[in-house]
């Protein structure tokens, strides 16, 4: 085999192992919280069955020894439906070993060779199994003193808390369509039991179930708390109920097609839904954006080509309408197939909170709103760890322990929202916690200390003030914990966040709770920009930072101690930057009132910029600044105009930053 | 399979001791033909601030935006106004893409290995560094031109930028 398609075997392994891991966790944690994981066995067990064999194709030895002690559980699990399994000892195992196969997965893509030994894990998975078997042999020597009809005393003694129960359920002759009003009674069923298995399996697809339930019955067997009077009195109710037996259930009960229920928890759309979906190479995608960019600097080139001025056109600015319809259409056509539901990296969350609460020792419930908005596939990448610091930081410093909430009369358990949405171009996403809140004392007194404060406290906003806990080295904690304290984490997220073109905010009540907003831009290739002539240079300023744009009056401009020049605004001063002093180039209006002023603002700060004249707004793609030159201070990149020239992008939080 | 190994060495052979050379004022220097990509008539370029002054900003070619570097400065020569003789002359070096400006483009020169000789250790002016070599040919000499060192010389200009 050549390179490559070594390479391509590779790359599968790498992406087809790292997908089927995180179903795995996913499984894992959704079952662990609806207490239903011996439902999901099947899946896990296909799971961890495919991982076993990729890796052993690619001869990783450690990987094939963890899949195949997991692969060993859930098997008899399978086959043998255990009852008395700890699920949360499994539960952390199946995440354990998620955790340990991944750390491999990353070694491998890093170019290194998988070499971490697993027996460690393998060894505790192998007790666990043991243990399983044992209680088995301990249960069934029990239960072959219990008769098999089973009352009611008996049902409750023999498996404490939950019993295991098998109906069978003959409907009313010429009621019709028995196969539905067999679905109905599951449905119904689930509201108080978990379905282990029925038969016909097939009552939804197969209208000839119909013709088994009118003969033998429909088969459940199911296990639930309630005890067996109760439950024969659900079955009571059941519409066209003719007849039912119930009876208590023995581990070889029922046989031949049997379907295992597949829980109504489960969200997400494992590999055995058939959708018509490709996997495309980001590559190609990316690609396909940059042409779609080049097309719209053509668009321009030829629509504002100097040669058509005076001219008179209707037609060629019909036709061109026409084509620039088309290519708006096909930018957002390109674009969404760039999109990727943020759920996916919501539901990695569960994970993280899961472990805050193991380890913090508190209560903390995780609620997910809006997982179906869609974001540009390179800013998911760039998103899990900024909620992941974000997160922990609710779950270290907001989410108070039980007995403080209880004494506060809030619930017991902490409630952590995570909530995404839509609004124009941007998404915003949110992290809520109803936990102690920000003390905006702690937090002045703190910025005072460090020497932050540019302005006397009482005229800061609350918003000014919480924008503090951004700065590097911030921290209001006395101790450093594992999760949080150095100060670092808030800071990183704001960077973070930055880097994606987009904005952090923080409101808080102390007591009641935190948000923290992020605003996103749905995407940073093609923007809205204001463009400005500055002398004979042209600058693109981003609309979104725009607030208004004027010529001042004479009357408005005034100086300040230091000599800078301040315009009021509606009551507000605000200082100036002229363009040209800014980046040392000519301009031609001397006086602000000459020129056009500009109110652009940036995390709470508003600032005038002074430019010569506006030209006008226009889509412009934008690109970097070529690597050889570094960073330079308020720009944020370039883009190409319709006359072919260069034109620079204006970075509006670098240009407030740096004055 | 013979044949395709003569002929990527005959390709490889068709650029080795090849030189594009060019003038500044009398001055004539020679860079290897392997770096360069294309070569092209002075357009308008836009400046961006807090460069040194040698790059004196960046511009648009054919969708792909390269920054362009004046040669007369980098070498502390003083500086010339352009004409339409004047040349940028694309370089590829090790993946970076920058722009050349010089006065003008001569010609293509094959310079064979026993005709170049090492740089003299002494010379006023800041312009040897960037010298790897002389090359000698009828009508005299071409300095030829260290493109490496063209690019990443910038100790002095880091030093002062990373202080602001």
């Amino acid at each position: 085999m050549n390179m490559h398609e070594n390479e391509t075997l590779f790359e599968m392994f790498i992406l087809e192992t790292l997908e089927l891991i995180s179903q795995l966790e996913e499984i894992a944690l959704i079952s662990e919280k609806g207490n239903s994981v011996k439902n999901r066995i099947n899946e896990l067990f296909r799971i961890v069955h495919t991982i076993k064999g990729s890796a052993a194709m690619m001869n990783y030895d450690n990987i094939v020894t963890l899949s195949h002690s997991l692969e060993d559980v859930f098997y008899y699990m399978r086959e043998n439906h255990p009852i008395n399994v700890n699920y949360s000892v499994l539960t952390d195992i199946i995440l354990r070993s998620a955790d340990f196969i991944k750390n491999e997965v990353n070694q491998i893509q890093e170019g290194n060779v998988p070499y971490r030994d697993a027996s460690f894990i393998v060894r505790e998975i192998e007790q666990f199994l043991a243990a399983i078997k044992n209680d088995e042999k301990l249960i069934t020597q029990e239960s072959n003193d219990i008769p098999p009809v089973g009352d009611d005393s008996k049902a409750e003694s023999s498996t404490p808390g939950k019993n295991r129960f098998k109906v069978v359920i003959f409907f009313e002759d010429g009621c019709e369509m028995e196969n539905i009003r067999a679905f109905n009674v599951l449905n119904n069923l689930e509201k108080y039991a978990d379905i282990i298995r029925y038969s016909p399996g097939d009552i939804i697809e197969n209208q000839k179930t119909a013709e088994v339930i009118k003969t033998k019955g429909f088969e459940v067997e199911f296990s639930t708390e309630l005890a067996m009077d109760d439950m024969k009195t659900i079955f009571s109710e059941t519409v066209f109920l003719n007849d039912f037996k119930l009876e208590l259930a023995d581990s070889a009960g029922l046989n031949d097609a049997f379907t295992e229920k597949s829980n109504n928890d489960m969200e997400f759309a494992g590999p055995t839904l058939k959708q018509s979906m490709i996997s495309v190479s980001v590559a190609k995608l990316d690609k396909l954006m940059d042409l779609v960019g080049e097309i719209v600097i053509s668009q321009s080139m030829v629509i504002q080509n100097p040669e058509l001025v005076g001219l008179n056109l209707s037609s060629f600015y019909k036709a061109s309408n026409q084509l620039q319809k088309l290519n708006n259409e096909l930018q957002d056509t390109v674009m969404s197939m760039r999109m990727v539901p943020l759920s996916a990296t919501f539901q990695k969350m569960n994970r993280i909170v899961r472990d805050m609460e193991k380890k913090l020792n508190k209560k903390i419930k995780l609620e997910i709103i809006g997982g179906e908005t869609e974001v540009d596939k390179n800013i998911i990448e760039h998103l899990s760890d900024p909620l992941m610091h974000l997160i922990r930081n609710a779950a270290d410093h907001g989410i108070e322990p039980a007995e403080e909430r209880i004494e506060k009369g809030k619930p017991a358990s902490g409630k952590i929202t995570l909530e995404a949405k839509n609004e124009g171009g941007d998404v915003w996403i949110y992290v809520r916690d109803d936990g102690r809140g920000m003390n905006k004392k702690s937090i002045l007194q703190k910025a005072k200390q460090k020497g932050l404060l540019k302005a006397p406290e009482n005229e800061l906003t609350e918003r000014e003030i919480f924008s503090f806990v951004f700065h590097p080295g911030f921290s209001t904690r006395e101790e450093i914990t594992e999760f949080s304290g150095r100060g670092v984490g808030m800071d990183v997220v704001s960077k973070n966040i930055e880097k994606l073109g987009g904005v952090v905010q923080v409101e808080s009540v102390y007591g009641i709770g935190t948000t923290v907003s992020i605003k996103i831009p749905l995407t940073l290739a093609i923007i809205d920009g204001m463009i400005v002539r500055v002398g004979k240079s042209v600058y693109v300023i981003p609309i979104t930072s725009i607030k208004e744009s004027f010529k001042v009056q004479e009357s408005a401009i005034f100086r300040d101690e230091t000599g800078n020049e301040i315009i009021m605004l509606r009551g507000n001063c605000c200082p100036v930057i002229r363009f040209h002093e800014f980046f040392n180039i000519n301009s031609d209006a001397v006086n602000l009132t000459e020129g056009i002023i500009i109110v652009v603002e940036s995390e709470g700060r508003t600032v005038c910029l002074f430019a010569d004249e506006l030209m006008g707004v226009q889509q412009v793609v934008v690109k970097a600044l070529p690597g050889y030159i570094r960073k330079v201070n308020g720009i944020s990149g370039c883009t190409v105009m319709g006359n072919g020239l260069v034109s620079l992008i204006v970075d509006v939080p670098g240009m407030i930053n740096t004055s | 399979m013979a044949e395709m190994y003569e002929k990527t060495r005959e390709t490889e052979d068709t650029q080795k001791g090849k030189y594009l050379t060019f003038l500044l004022d009398n001055e004539a220097y020679a860079i290897e033909i392997k770096y360069v990509t294309e070569i092209i008539g002075i357009q308008p370029i836009t400046e961006v601030p807090e460069l040194p002054e040698y790059i004196k900003g960046i511009i648009n070619l054919r969708g792909i935006i390269i920054p362009v570097m004046d040669v007369r400065l980098r070498f502390k020569k003083q500086p010339a106004e352009y004409n339409d003789r004047t040349c940028v002359i694309v370089i590829d070096v090790e993946g970076i893409l920058i722009g050349l400006i010089v006065d003008s483009v001569s010609e293509v020169l094959s310079i064979s290995d026993d005709s170049i000789v090492p740089p003299p250790e002494i010379k006023k002016g800041s312009e040897n560094r960037y010298i790897q070599a002389i090359g000698r040919v009828e009508n005299g000499v071409r300095l030829i031109l260290d493109c490496r060192k063209l690019l990443s010389d910038n100790e002095t200009e880091e030093i002062s930028r990373t202080q602001n």
